[in-house]
């Protein structure tokens, strides 16, 4: 169970103090399937960021497990059972796809072994495997790469940064299927921030942030029509609604 | 060959025994055996210190191992071996030099390799470099290579130098006629004070030659490397050169390039990149539980590989 407790998280952009997360009180249960969703630049990722380790929140407490773990590095982290699968992948040069995968998986697996979280994402494994995660993949290829590193960690909490962006429509139907399936195996605790609504609709929980502060948080039933209904500009939970969220 | 040469000969052609095929091992200036075959044979030059080695025409499959070995300080030498690949050969050629220095004096290799391509010969040139040994004294080692490449030829040549070399000046000249290929590949890493340079001059001078000279670097600690890539393009003509350096520590790189178009249909291109490891590839590395050494350790030698 991770449970965030009064986070706040500022900037300092030229002298002028800005809050980017402004108090987020949230518990993710054991097993959960929770998708944050909100306007872009509203705190979704700075959140991400500070429960991966990656920002150091301002103020708050972050208990995972029982456990307090505001003070620890992103290793101690991601060793205690957090997966990030970044909105940008990182690249790479010389670093091969079965490489990466090896890493995720933290120990010495086959190629039939890596090949297997590749075909889960929809990739062809032995066109693949030993490429360089370098600039010769294209964005989609390399977000599907970074999902299926996720899927190889076998995490207790996996977040997800937009896993859906650049990723073409054809394979996202695969995609959905991959976190649900994901969901059944590993039986962990899902994240993902996203702005579509077939990902919304697989939730046991929407929370949505806007302005750095959580605006609404239920099942999607009780907060689908709120996003979904509204017209563009005439949003409930936040002013300045976004186009991704209201189609 | 005693543990320290063994040792030096697994690092610099990841030999284990005396190959199978043509060898020459030189161990402290001394020929230590030799192997020719049918096809190839290697003789020793009359008039300075190297060899020949003379690959007929039509040669298959085959390679030459010529690795130096030095295990003794204070030694100084430069040596001459010239190759003659014949026509449509198609071989490897593994050279390497290895110096374990114990003592207090600089112990060095000056080689200078001359290639000769034939027509439509091809060819994979591997060249390790690497030195150990506890001692104070230097480890120095100054390789020229000289190629020319007929038409249709082919070269490829690796070189690697990764650990223990204290000075280092690398000069690559090659000339190539219509329609050769070369593709250079250069892996270098400095650590402490030591100092490499490389300088690499390509006259593409054939309609339809073309060459590709690639450098990955590492300097570490106080180190210092140059890169100097020079490509003359003097016909119609393909020429790439990049030079891609990580900095770590206090390491110091320059990259210089020079290309000269001497022909409207000359086509040249250079690329540099220098820079510290972007701080997000090890951030996605620690991520997935590695710590930040572990993390740069993993970057370095996924570039290096």
């Amino acid at each position: 169970m991770l449970e965030l407790k009064d986070i706040c998280f500022d900037v300092n952009e030229e002298n002028v103090n800005k809050e980017i997360l402004k108090g987020i009180n949230l518990t993710i249960n054991d097993k959960e399937f929770v998708v944050i969703t909100g306007p872009n630049g509203g705190g979704k990722s700075t959140l991400a960021k500070v429960i991966a380790g990656i920002n150091k929140p301002t103020s708050g407490r972050i208990i995972f497990d029982g456990e307090d773990i505001t003070d620890k590095n992103i290793t101690e982290r991601a060793k205690s059972g957090i997966g990030f699968a970044f909105q940008q992948p990182v690249r790479f040069k010389g670093i091969t796809v079965k490489d990466l995968i090896k890493l995720a998986a933290g120990e010495d697996i086959s190629t039939a072994g890596a090949c297997d979280y590749l075909a889960s994402v929809g990739l062809c494994a032995r066109e693949y495997i030993n490429r360089e995660v370098n600039a010769s993949l294209s964005g989609g290829e390399l977000k599907r790469i970074e999902i299926a590193t996720i899927i190889a960690r076998k995490t207790k909490l996996s977040l997800f940064d937009e896993p859906e962006a650049g990723i073409d429509l054809w394979s996202f139907n695969n995609l959905i299927d991959v976190f649900q399936k994901m969901h059944d195996e590993i039986q962990g605790s899902i994240v993902i921030i996203s702005h579509q609504e077939r990902i919304l609709n697989i939730a046991d929980r929407i929370v949505v942030v806007s302005d750095g502060r959580i605006a609404h948080v239920g099942s999607k039933d009780e907060v689908l029509p709120g996003l979904l209904g509204s017209s563009a500009g005439s949003c409930k939970y936040f002013s300045a609604p976004e186009k991704e969220v209201s189609k | 060959m005693d543990a320290i040469q063994k040792e030096l000969l697994a690092q610099i052609a990841d030999l284990h025994e005396v190959p199978q095929g043509a060898y020459n091992l030189r161990v402290n200036s001394q020929g230590a055996g030799r192997n020719t075959t049918e096809n190839i044979d290697i003789v020793t030059k009359k008039d300075k210190d190297g060899i020949d080695i003379i690959i007929k025409p039509g040669t298959k499959h085959e390679s030459v191992h010529i690795p130096v070995l030095i295990a003794q300080t204070g030694l100084e030498e430069l040596v001459y071996n010239d190759f003659y690949i014949g026509e449509d050969a198609d071989v490897t050629i593994v050279a390497g030099c290895g110096i374990h220095n114990g003592g207090d004096k600089s112990s060095r290799h000056d080689g200078v390799h001359t290639f000769h391509v034939g027509k439509n010969a091809r060819i994979k040139y591997v060249e390790k470099h690497y030195g150990t040994g506890e001692g104070t004294g230097a480890r120095i080692m100054n390789p020229q290579t000289i190629v020319h490449i007929e038409e249709g030829g082919y070269m490829e040549m690796d070189t690697v130098q990764i650990k223990g070399v204290d000075s280092t000046v690398r000069v690559t000249k090659a000339d190539l006629a219509d329609d050769a290929k070369l593709v250079i590949k250069e892996k270098i890493m400095t650590h402490g004070r030591q100092y490499a340079k490389t300088d690499f001059t390509v006259d593409l001078n054939g309609e339809g030659c073309g060459a590709d000279v690639m450098s990955r670097s590492v300097a570490r600690d106080d180190s210092k490397q140059e890169f100097v890539s020079r490509i003359n393009g003097n016909n119609k003509c393909n020429g790439h050169t990049e030079c891609d350096a990580i900095l770590m520590d206090h390491g110091c790189v320059t990259a210089v390039p020079e290309l000269t178009a001497n022909h409207l249909d000359a086509s040249l291109i250079h690329e540099a990149a220098i820079g510290k490891i972007a701080g997000e590839q090890i951030i996605k590395l620690m991520t997935l539980g590695l710590t930040e050494e572990e993390a740069e350790a993993q970057i370095v030698s996924g570039f290096l590989k």
